[in-house]
């Protein structure tokens, strides 16, 4: 008797230790999400500003730059992905890895040379199983990316660009990341980091959009200024696209551990259910037993007293 | 009162120090600049230094280490990697890291802590 309820009650207390790991794990990512999105906004000024000085620098005067300029046949492109380092995010990761692959494809029919850079474990791995190459990987930091950390990915990036394509070098450098739309919607996009497109620039600072740029006047030289800026913007644009990927993350995850929370409550509350009606039918076997068991006694007894 | 100009100080992850001011003196790769309301547009590449902010209550004093500086129409920003104002600054922290700095034979690292500490003691 009761080896069906037993049953019952082991997985009902299973599945509610499950259910407070997800819910905490909820909790938790909700929490990092707020944070990782005060981040991006913190991170805004000195984007604006560089994208303005970017402008700036790049409408008034005419220098020529490795960074800038579109090189006629592109031979080899870069292609950094931002994955996540821990799992339980849902199809963040995979979502990303699939952004990538299409890139890649799309790419290889240009008939270009790709080589990958991952951030994030995950990517890492995926990459690892199928034995594809990686040029470059970093871990470690997707929960929440530091500016040193943007610069540490952005270090060999930006020296490959600049090296020349016989050597090794790539000519054009593509990112793909998950986009922070909302806390509900969080899309894979692929954007062209190097080289810089002017219009794109030009946009993305609505501010320059209006009015006239006044002429600067360069300290120490127009080159010397570029020189430093493009590897500061580069490092910026990275920047950027890490602290809205751990934002993202932090979303899929806290949707993930949601979705699993509510099954889980599902779950046992069908489980209790069964669990019920497994007793009771215990029950009623129980009544039905000594019910018949007193009838075949008063049976037995009305026979003898005959 | 004399003409002002509006000041932003801000660092790759936070926006460090905004106000008006009357003066501001900033490292240059090609030496220090003193910049004042009605300068010519300005772009510079910034050197690790300190970065002097006058206001009419008194001067700002940051340390910045590698950015930008760029004025127009009155307005200058100040573009910073790391940018952290004097009394922000950790004076122990510092000294330690000019030591350690000093110890490893690391240049830029020892550049960066005395730059720190001249602007807690006052350069001005």
């Amino acid at each position: 008797m009761g080896a069906q309820i037993r049953v019952y009650k082991r997985r009902i207390k299973t599945v509610s230790a499950t259910k407070k790991i997800t819910k905490a794990m909820e909790m938790i990512a909700a929490s990092r999400i707020v944070k990782a999105q005060r981040k991006v906004a913190a991170s805004a000024p000195y984007a604006g500003e560089l994208t303005r000085a970017v402008t700036a620098v790049a409408t008034g005067s005419n220098t020529k730059h490795a960074l800038t300029t579109e090189v006629e046949n592109p031979v080899r492109v870069a292609i950094l992905l931002v994955t996540s380092d821990r799992g339980l995010a849902g199809g963040y990761s995979s979502n990303a890895i699939k952004a990538a692959d299409l890139l890649t494809t799309r790419l290889k029919a240009e008939g270009k040379d790709v080589v990958t850079y991952i951030v994030g474990r995950k990517g890492v791995a995926y990459y690892g199983f199928r034995e594809r190459p990686i040029v470059e990987s970093w871990t470690g930091f997707t929960d929440s990316p530091t500016y040193a950390d943007a610069k540490r990915v952005a270090g060999p990036l930006i020296e490959a660009v600049q090296q020349d394509t016989a050597e090794g070098g790539v000519d054009e450098l593509h990112i793909v990341f998950t986009e922070f739309v909302s806390m509900m919607t969080q899309t894979p996009v692929d954007k062209r980091l190097l080289p810089l497109s002017l219009e794109t620039t030009a946009e993305e600072s609505e501010a320059v959009k209006d009015k006239i740029l006044p002429l600067y006047d360069f300290e120490p030289s127009d080159e010397g200024v570029l020189d430093a800026l493009l590897p500061r913007y580069v490092e910026s644009r990275i920047y950027n696209a890490l602290l809205q990927a751990a934002a993202s993350e932090h979303a899929a995850r806290r949707r993930a551990m949601k979705s699993a929370t509510d099954n889980a409550e599902e779950l046992i509350k069908s489980l209790t259910r069964l669990a019920n009606a497994a007793r009771q039918a215990d029950i009623t076997q129980e009544i039905s037993e000594i019910v018949g068991g007193a009838s075949a006694l008063a049976d037995a007894t009305a026979g003898s007293d005959r | 009162m004399a003409a002002e100009l509006h000041v932003e100080l801000v660092a790759a992850d936070r926006s460090v120090w905004s106000g008006e001011a009357t003066l501001v003196i900033a490292r240059t790769t090609s030496g220090d600049i003193g910049v004042m309301p009605g300068h010519q547009p300005l772009l510079g590449v910034l050197e690790s230094g300190p970065v002097t902010i006058k206001t009419a209550d008194g001067n700002v004093v940051a340390a910045v280490h590698g950015g930008f500086i760029s004025f127009a129409d009155d307005k200058l920003s100040l573009l910073a990697e790391i940018a952290e104002l004097a009394d922000e600054i950790d004076i122990e922290r510092a000294e330690r890291a000019l030591e350690r700095a000093k110890a490893d034979a690391d240049a830029a690292a020892e550049r960066r802590a005395d730059v720190r500490l001249k602007a807690v003691t006052g350069v001005r």
